[in-house]
């Protein structure tokens, strides 16, 4: 009879566990399987193609990703939360173009005065979007799409038909896109300094794993004494300044930016995302799968290129990744639901 | 109670007084604005527009939402220029961009419905999905050698009224959803699916069915929006009415519409669509760039996302109040009686 009633109170303890072992596991399958789709690109694009996997190109493709990356990194940690910010690219451009410019309309000005103000206006701009998505209480895809036009307009605003280009900024600004240490682009280095920042954060921080929380179960982790509304406020102010990070190197690597400046980035990021397996419905995902997720996408664009197959099919493409990534997730979490009842039933 | 009857009669007045003050803002901020065929530059831009929200009003009342109308408009226009360009009869190319529109439209509904998915993320799905489609049929050409009379009902007015022709299509659709969605059994099966899913299952109202029926007919409104459009530009493209979502979804929100599902009346959404479309032509004489109008229309649409909820907040609020000032009332004459 003890045994017996040991057996269950241990295996009650197990079931959570072995659910989070699934979980894991599904997240290591789809880090695994985005390796495995690369890989194929890699092959089937290469062989025919050889300059597609020549070294270069490969560089060319990991600094395409850089911008996109530092991006995802935010919108990872938003997505998480269960909400999405649909401002990012917005926030972007109108970065972009001030940061440009200030340096035009004030030579000589200091470029940490420049950082500051850029990365100032992402967190303004992100407190806006997180006040109104935790404490408005309404869903942050309605909420961020209307400021993903209202920045966009206030880039027009100050921009006014203006236009930035590299003659406007000086080199030392202009070199944040060129320079390398130790070979690897600089680009590359910041985008990896801050994936691995906020990976560690999420695996280890509390307030991360209190980010997971919210978004698996919002009303648990609200019993559980979770700050709700000030972390999804976090996440939406860090979101912001990343994208203003992303803005600023976009104005240094392409030099000539107006206030189109990274129309439409805003679907290419979550399509990154969820494509990398952060769960649109909150609650799981990894930035090691998010920044995956971009480079499968930066790498199949690049093969479309080599292909000489029209940039026309890649927003469809990303469209179809979306909604693909999505099923994908649903069918997992519902097979996931149905693998923690039948445990529990028994 | 009556407190509460005034809130909810209070968004239909602030809607009113948005739309005299959208009158006295144009009129101040152009001369022109006041003259009569203003008024009828003001109901053509709105074609597109007015018909659109009438579908998109029901998908939200239903407590779902469709971000990818504007770009179903934009697929629709592109089959349509493409068709022609390519020497079909022209009825042909818009009974095809119609069905092409509503297959969309099906499409949305199946993925939200059959796989239970939730709308906002399909919708945004399709969005770029369709958007893209529309560039693979047509990339960046232009279609633009449309027969007079199809041009015409685009921008042409009913001989002797100031009235544009697609605006009729919009009367004929608003009375026939009038009395759909205020006067049918449907409409109040509509309003019972928004107000709560699973009651409305178990009281044997087939809610999937419903669904996917409301965005069938969201796509077909939007292909039709999409031969309006390319009849009043006289021009397809696949970047054509890029971003409407904001101002149709706006428009829909600001009518008091809540985004939650369950309420809202059609006559607020349509006063709803005159102050936005007054706002657009007053800041457009006024020569603002259209870019620079949406960040008004954005504003309209944050503070009508946040505004029904706050004041249920407050309806909610009252009502813990009044029920509190009844029990201590009871106490009260039970403790001195």
């Amino acid at each position: 009879m003890a045994t017996e009633t040991m057996t269950t109170e241990q295996e009650r303890q197990r079931a959570p566990s072995a659910v989070i072992r699934v979980t894991r596991r599904v997240g290591q399958v789809r880090e695994l399987g985005l390796l495995v789709v690369l890989l194929l690109i890699f092959v089937g694009v290469g062989v025919p193609e050889p300059r597609f996997v020549a070294l270069n190109n490969l560089g060319e493709i990991l600094l395409s990703v850089a911008i996109i990356a530092i991006v995802a990194v935010g919108e990872t940690l938003v997505v998480i939360t269960r909400n999405v910010d649909l401002s990012v690219s917005a926030i972007i451009g109108l970065v972009a173009f001030v940061s440009g410019d200030l340096f035009k309309e004030h030579p000589g000005i200091s470029m940490a005065l420049v950082l500051a103000i850029g990365c100032g206006i992402g967190v303004l701009l992100g407190i806006v979007n997180g006040l109104l998505a935790s404490y408005g209480g309404v869903p942050s895809i309605v909420v961020t799409l209307g400021t993903l036009y209202i920045y966009r307009g206030l880039d027009y605003a100050v921009a006014g038909g203006k236009q930035v280009s590299a003659f406007d900024v000086p080199d030392r600004f202009l070199s944040l896109a060129t320079d390398t240490i130790l070979g690897v682009p600089l680009l590359i280095v910041i985008a990896a300094v801050i994936a691995i920042i906020f990976a560690l954060f999420l695996r280890y921080a509390r307030i991360g794993r209190q980010l997971y929380a919210i978004g698996s179960n919002p009303e648990a982790a609200r019993l559980a004494g979770i700050q709700s509304n000030r972390l999804v406020l976090l996440a939406f102010i860090i979101s912001g300044l990343l994208s203003a990070i992303a803005g600023i190197l976009w104005a240094a690597r392409f030099a000539t930016v107006d206030a189109n400046a990274a129309t439409g980035l805003e679907l290419l990021v979550v399509a990154a995302v969820v494509v990398g397996g952060v769960n649109i419905f909150g609650g799981s995902g990894t930035i090691l799968g998010a920044m995956l997720g971009a480079i499968v996408l930066a790498t199949i664009q690049d093969a479309l290129n080599i292909l000489n197959i029209s940039a026309f099919w890649l927003q469809a493409f990303y469209g179809a990744a979306i909604l693909l990534a999505v099923m994908l997730d649903a069918f997992i979490m519902r097979r996931l639901q149905r693998t923690y009842l039948s445990r529990r039933l028994r | 109670m009556r407190k509460i009857i005034r809130l909810v009669g209070l968004w239909e007045a602030l809607l009113v007084v948005l739309l005299i003050g959208s009158m006295l803002l144009g009129s101040l901020l152009s001369p022109y604005f006041l003259y009569s065929n203003n008024f009828s530059n003001i109901l053509g831009d709105l074609s597109e527009k007015s018909i659109m929200i009438l579908s998109m009003m029901m998908i939200i009342v239903v407590g779902e939402i469709d971000l990818s109308v504007a770009s179903i408009l934009g697929l629709s226009s592109v089959v349509l220029g493409n068709l022609w360009m390519h020497n079909l009869p022209l009825w042909v190319c818009i009974l095809v961009a119609l069905a092409v529109g509503t297959l969309a439209g099906f499409v949305n509904g199946l993925l939200v419905t059959a796989l239970g998915l939730p709308s906002l993320v399909v919708t945004l799905g399709t969005l770029a999905l369709y958007r893209g489609c529309a560039y693979i049929v047509l990339g960046q050409l232009a279609v633009s050698n449309f027969p007079d009379g199809f041009t015409t009902f685009g921008f042409g007015d009913i001989p002797g009224t100031i009235i544009p022709w697609p605006f009729v299509i919009f009367v004929v659709l608003a009375v026939m959803v009038i009395f759909v969605l205020h006067g049918s059994w449907i409409g109040r099966q509509v309003y019972t699916i928004g107000n709560n899913q699973i009651a409305a299952r178990f009281a044997g109202i087939r809610v999937a069915r419903i669904k996917l029926i409301l965005f069938t007919i969201s796509g077909f409104i939007s292909g039709l929006a999409g031969v309006i459009f390319t009849a009043r530009f006289s021009s397809a493209r696949a970047d054509n009415a890029l971003g409407f979502e904001l101002d149709v979804i706006t428009i829909v929100l600001l009518g008091g519409v809540s985004i939650f599902g369950g309420r809202g009346t059609l006559p607020g959404v349509i006063i709803a669509l005159f102050v936005v479309g007054i706002l657009r032509n007053a800041f457009a004489l006024a020569d603002f760039p259209t870019e620079t109008q949406s960040i008004i229309v954005g504003g309209l649409l944050v503070f009508s996302v946040l505004g029904p909820n706050a004041i249920v907040r407050l309806q909610d609020w009252l009502t813990r109040k009044h029920i509190v000032a009844t029990i201590t009332n009871y106490l009260q004459r039970s403790r001195s009686s």
